[in-house]
């Protein structure tokens, strides 16, 4: 096996990412349970599926490689090799033995170290990709965690303390220590773009406006399966049943008691309330990122205008994410908070190693 | 749909800007849902870049796919073409026989069914074990496999409220339909009876039992035997019984 390696004693070890701790809603996620939908599998995956690829894309991974879900519960992870990891997603804190890293970073895991990574001041999912391969065992083609049908991970179930997971192929990347510039997690504004349908003829014209004007406010609730909407009940044109069909990744169901559901990376494949809209994809990871208590609104776009902004999303993350080593032990906070990177060296390291 | 007009189908309706909805119809029909079924095969037989999976349903096909591969307009031209050509409407290819427990520690609900159906909890069994149901689709959770063909004496409405969770491997009655649920969960439905049988086993091959389109009946077991049987399923093996219809 490949993450066999030898110890100085002669004798061959298994290296290993161990899970410290680990609060509620952490998961092993890859690119998703794909194929399946048909047999009632749901397909899982990341809910930001833009700060999951960006993760894996830094750690030098497959794009699809399985990953650290961290979400607000929180984790600690310690290997007993040395390896980089790249982490990515919402603004998190981040620590490796108390020193704070930026939001987005590639970090260097030395044996006996601890990277900490907590709610931050936005955002609710993180990712951690390791540079090298965590070897777990696939269920269905996927090692994509989905508790609720206690499929994927470890044991179809969320990390847990003292959890191990095999690491195959660790590498460290140079520079060991880098921010990185990933300008669009910048996601501004509070409005989130949907495709009206496929059931928009379910609501009378002024529910529809009444559903993209919001404010929505984001439940308590919500969770990796769907996030609830409060605020002003919809009215339904027709009622609130229809005949069970397909659900996609940010479908938007409206049941009898006329708030919005919008169905996430858990979700189960069918249902039989009106769909009036679905987020488009490059919005999920921008709603996904939002905290209970976060107010948004809905705009609506054409198909068109939804595969634009999928393909800028695409040839943003085809070019390779600069970095900037770090090398001070203290940064300013516009530092921290990822801006103003873009003279960072690029993915292969081309500049020299800032380490002294 | 504006009140009074008559709705062409198929409907090409999107889910997002990665999922085209094709309906070919409001309701759960074995006509309707043959439809869908056929331009699902015929789709999947065409091996089109960019379609990345399918789900049928029971009068819709939800064809998920990449847009930067593959254009709406080029799917929906593909779909059409498919439409053009009358794809065959194959008839059911295995009719499954799931042996089931009716006896009332398995079937918690049966007497709450007799009522709502003003029938005897034999004549329930019986209704429910002589029809022979359509696999409709797939959905909600690994397995869950919902059949059409429940006998009119039978079709009543869900719980207006949850009922506690059913044990794994349920046969339950609800909205016109009969559903295998094969994890256990708070449900809508009643319990009319329990299967041995595993329509989803992760380390079984196949995986799924049944396919959508098949035909499947239900036996009455008793509870000695269905012990037996669960303990064999238990152990990986099919105990259904498969008979090929063509």
């Amino acid at each position: 096996m490949r993450f066999l390696r030898a110890s100085t004693a002669g004798i061959a070890v298994m290296t290993v990412l161990r899970i410290v701790s680990a609060g509620p809603g952490v998961t092993l996620q890859d690119g998703g349970r794909h194929g399946y939908l048909r047999f009632g599998v749901t397909a899982a995956g990341p809910m930001d599926p833009l700060a999951f690829a960006t993760a894996n894309a830094a750690a030098g991974a497959e794009r699809d490689a399985t990953a650290i879900e961290v979400s607000l519960g929180g984790v600690e992870l310690a290997a007993d090799t040395a390896v980089s990891v790249a982490i990515a997603g919402g603004a998190f804190r981040i620590e490796i033995d108390g020193r704070v890293l930026p939001h987005a970073a590639v970090a260097t895991l030395e044996p006996g170290q601890k990277l900490a990574i907590r709610p931050g001041e936005a955002g609710a999912w993180c990712y951690v990709a390791v540079a090298g391969r965590l070897d777990v065992p696939k269920t269905l083609g996927s090692t994509a965690t989905h508790t609720r049908s206690v499929l994927g991970g470890i044991s179809g179930r969320a990390l847990a303390a003292g959890d191990v997971l095999p690491l195959a192929d660790p590498r460290i990347l140079e520079p060991r220590l880098a921010a990185l510039d990933v300008p669009w997690f910048a996601r501004e504004g509070t409005a989130i773009r949907v495709v009206l349908g496929p059931q928009d003829d379910y609501f009378t014209e002024a529910a529809i406006a009444a559903f993209l004007a919001g404010p929505w406010t984001v439940s308590a609730r919500s969770d990796r399966m769907a996030y609830l909407l409060e605020g002003a009940r919809l009215a339904h044109g027709k009622g609130f049943n229809i005949v069970s069909d397909g659900i996609a990744f940010g479908a938007i169901q409206v049941p009898g008691e006329g708030l919005p559901v919008v169905l996430m990376a858990d979700r189960q494949p069918t249902g039989g309330y009106p769909k009036i809209a679905n987020v488009i994809g490059v919005d999920l990871g921008k709603l996904a990122q939002l905290r209970p208590g976060a107010r948004i609104s809905f705009a609506a776009v054409t198909i068109e205008q939804a595969v634009a902004a999928r393909r800028a999303e695409a040839l943003a993350l085809s070019r390779p994410i600069a970095r900037e080593p770090l090398v001070r032990s203290e940064f300013p906070s516009e530092f921290l908070l990822g801006v103003n990177l873009v003279d960072g060296v690029t993915a292969d390291g081309t500049e020299e190693d800032a380490r002294s | 749909m504006s009140s009074g007009q008559t709705v062409t189908y198929p409907r090409y309706l999107d889910a997002g800007e990665a999922a085209l909805v094709v309906e070919f119809g409001d309701s759960a029909d074995p006509a309707i849902n043959a439809e869908v079924l056929a331009l699902d095969s015929a789709l999947l037989a065409l091996e089109i870049e960019g379609v990345r999976e399918t789900v049928p349903t029971y009068r819709s096909l939800m064809i998920h796919y990449d847009p930067l591969v593959l254009a709406r307009e080029k799917l929906v031209e593909a779909v059409e073409q498919i439409e053009a050509a009358h794809p065959q409407t194959s008839e059911p290819k295995t009719l499954w026989t799931l042996p089931c427990c009716y006896e009332p520690e398995y079937a918690e609900d049966l007497y709450q069914i007799a009522e709502l159906t003003k029938r005897a909890p034999e004549r329930v069994v019986a209704l429910h074990s002589g029809a022979i149901y359509r696999v409709y689709m797939y959905g909600f959770a690994p397995g869950f496999c919902y059949l059409g063909g429940v006998p009119d004496a039978l079709k009543i409405s869900r719980r207006e409220k949850p009922r506690p969770p059913h044990p794994p491997n349920t046969v339950m009655l609800g909205g016109g339909l009969t559903l295998v649920a094969t994890f256990s969960m708070p449900t809508g439905w009643y319990l009319i009876g329990r299967t041995p049988e595993r329509m989803f086993a992760p380390a079984r091959e196949p995986i799924f039992l049944v396919e959508v389109g098949d035909s499947l009946a239900f036996e009455p077991i008793d509870a000695a035997t269905f012990a037996s049987l669960e303990a064999r399923a238990a152990a990986g093996e099919i105990v259904a019984k498969r008979k090929r219809l063509r």
